[in-house]
């Protein structure tokens, strides 16, 4: 696992729902076909409102008219992020367009488990109020064996709350892995 | 060392005395419920890391339920029904209740109930974050993924963090002009969505106790509206009466401690309260009906594990008989059985669909219909700017369709009042 993860950011408010992360009627698709996966990519944050969407300024698509990435690859966001359905769709949409990690406020339980026991992105909590102090396009650079988020663009760096119990799951790869590991299941 | 219902039941699952809350802990699992779109993702995550002829860990305890997206045109919905087909019967599941038969049930934590799989003490999970809704069993259910449910389907086991408890109490008689969604909408003003995240909500007092078990569900089904783990009702003998009609199978009851600590406790008196709605485009975004009388509706629909069930449509008879809506009011009931009760059970002498479809209403068939959206052909879809006041369970920004659209979540008798007058009313107004 690598110790840095770098990359430009795209902020986002408080209570980011599944939906918003990726609606119900593009549920349909695939999670293995490697041309329906694609969409996972392409409709990621497809459901926030517009004017919510690439924090301060807003009306900042996610992923580019005809495009399957992302150039963000952290998101950072307000309070409750993921809230809503226990769809692991959320987190693999974000995974295939590119995200690597989330610095949010907090997350809501299920979300969060599904971004840990799936290896898809990894959830950090901070204390501070980072989507208001960061502004979408800045570069980001995460220290995961300090617990760090530095706005490269800004000079700033910030503590990231430890990620605890899940750290051996979230360094494993997800809970199959960590499983095998420690010998729960053959 | 005093324990909170919820504690005990892990700690049963655990086969443990006694669990700390903050600990993580391997549960054995009761039941995983599985549906049409977590499901084939979850069989696919099972095949590729328990192998192409590995067998899931016990059939007689994976029921599978599709629910979501059911009669629509789409392809890809369709293909996901065939993957279930297929893997019900690769496993030879027993409890598979597949569309297009006489098995179909519909949506699957109210199928749950009626199927007798609910039971107090037990522990549920499945990949649907309204899994908590069979709290109201006395039993621990909770939301997970397809990977936590893949790794349940190989080994019968996940870890869990067992939850601080809050505890609402709500005392005195409810009044008839409230339901069950008034008071988890009243807790959601109060908490927030994030209210309970990682913690159990505990629902105590007269007036809970006073409920049916159908109203119980309703309470318990939005516990996740706070980000709660899990929402729990201590079985009894309603509770009792329902199982004990649908099932011969052993259970335990199990109770809070008098002196079980708790992270927060809230008191309500019922008889203070008044009916609520959650305005677009959070379920804590809480005003009073009257607060919002004559706010201008587009639609209006009645259905989801949240308010298809029966007393739902009863609640929305006894506002809607002899009176005609005047907007476009979808009723979808939540399952088959209610569906057909909806011809047999009777209310002031006239069977239930009956009134609601001289009232003007369109009745649509038993599943999650436009609930969460769905493909386009989905019966009840919000379009263009339309403000629905519906009775399901979320309104976040495009829930049910339409990203312009509005969604005011409300209780059946303020959908049924606010479909006759065609804007937010409060129910008192016809219950007089």
């Amino acid at each position: 696992m690598e110790s840095i993860i770098e990359g430009k950011a795209y902020v986002l408010g408080k209570n980011i729902d599944t939906d918003q992360i990726i609606p119900a009627e593009h549920l349909v698709y695939s999670l293995s076909d490697p041309e329906e996966v694609k969409l996972y990519g392409k409709y990621a944050l497809s459901g926030v409102p517009p004017a919510e969407g690439g924090l301060p300024k807003g009306n900042i698509p996610f992923v580019g008219e005809g495009r399957f990435e992302s150039d963000y690859s952290i998101i950072v966001a307000g309070p409750n992020f993921g809230c809503g359905s226990s769809r692991e769709h959320a987190p693999f949409a974000l995974q295939t367009a590119g995200v690597k990690a989330i610095v949010a406020e907090s997350y809501a339980r299920i979300f969060y488990r599904n971004c840990v026991d799936g290896g898809f992105v990894i959830p950090y909590e901070t204390a501070e109020q980072l989507n208001r102090t960061v502004m979408t396009g800045d570069e980001l650079q995460i220290d995961i064996d300090n617990n760090t988020v530095t706005n490269v663009t800004r000079d700033e760096t910030f503590a990231l709350k430890p990620l605890g119990d899940v750290f051996s799951i979230v360094r494993a790869g997800g809970i199959f892995a960590y499983a095998r590991q420690e010998n729960l299941m053959s | 060392m005093a324990q909170t219902i919820t504690q005990k039941i892990l700690a049963r699952a655990a086969n443990r005395k006694f669990v700390e809350t903050g600990e993580s802990v391997w549960l054995n699992v009761d039941i995983l419920l599985t549906h049409d779109v977590c499901g084939p993702p979850t069989f696919d995550i099972f095949r590729e890391k328990f192998g192409p002829d590995a067998k899931v860990w016990d059939p007689e305890k994976v029921v599978v339920l599709p629910d979501h997206y059911i009669f629509t045109k789409n392809e890809h919905a369709k293909r996901n029904i065939d993957l279930l087909r297929k893997f019900a019967k690769e496993q030879n599941l027993p409890n598979y209740y597949d569309v297009g038969t006489e098995r179909y049930k519909g949506v699957c934590h109210v199928a749950l109930a009626e199927e007798g799989y609910n039971l107090p003490g037990t522990v549920l999970f499945g990949t649907d974050s309204h899994t908590c809704t069979s709290g109201a069993f006395g039993m621990f259910g909770t939301g997970i993924g397809n990977t936590d449910a893949a790794f349940i389907l190989g080994t019968g086991k996940l870890w869990e963090k067992v939850p601080e408890s809050m505890k609402f109490i709500f005392e005195g008689e409810i009044p008839e002009y409230l339901a069950a969604k008034d008071l988890i909408l009243q807790i959601l003003g109060d908490i927030g969505t994030d209210g309970a995240t990682y913690r159990a909500m505990e629902f105590d007092g007269d007036a809970v106790y006073s409920l049916p078990v159908e109203e119980r569900m309703t309470l318990t089904n939005m516990a996740i509206e706070a980000g709660g783990m899990n929402g729990i009702i201590a079985a009894d003998e309603v509770t009792e009466a329902y199982v004990k009609q649908r099932t011969g199978k052993p259970y335990e009851i199990f109770r809070s401690d008098p002196d079980a600590e708790y992270h927060s406790i809230y008191r309500y008196d019922a008889r203070q309260l008044e009916p609520v709605v959650a305005m677009p485009h959070s379920p804590d975004n809480r005003a009073t009906v009257r607060s919002m009388q004559g706010t201008k509706i587009t639609k209006s629909y009645i259905g989801s594990c949240t308010g298809g069930k029966l007393s739902d449509f009863v609640m929305a008879a006894r506002i809607l008989k002899g009176r005609t809506v005047a907007v476009p009011t979808n009723i979808v009931p939540a399952t088959v059985e209610v569906a057909r009760k909806l011809e047999t059970e009777l209310y002031d002498g006239l069977p239930i669909r009956k009134i609601l479809e001289d009232a003007g209403c369109t009745i649509g068939l038993p599943s999650c219909a436009a609930c969460l959206g769905g493909p386009q052909d989905t019966f009840g879809r919000s379009e263009d700017n339309d403000l629905v006041v519906s009775t399901t369970n979320r309104n976040f920004p495009g829930r049910m369709g339409s990203k312009n659209a509005g969604v005011c979540l409300a209780s059946p008798l303020t959908a049924a009042a606010s479909a006759v007058k065609g804007e937010l009313t409060d129910p008192r107004e016809f219950l007089r």
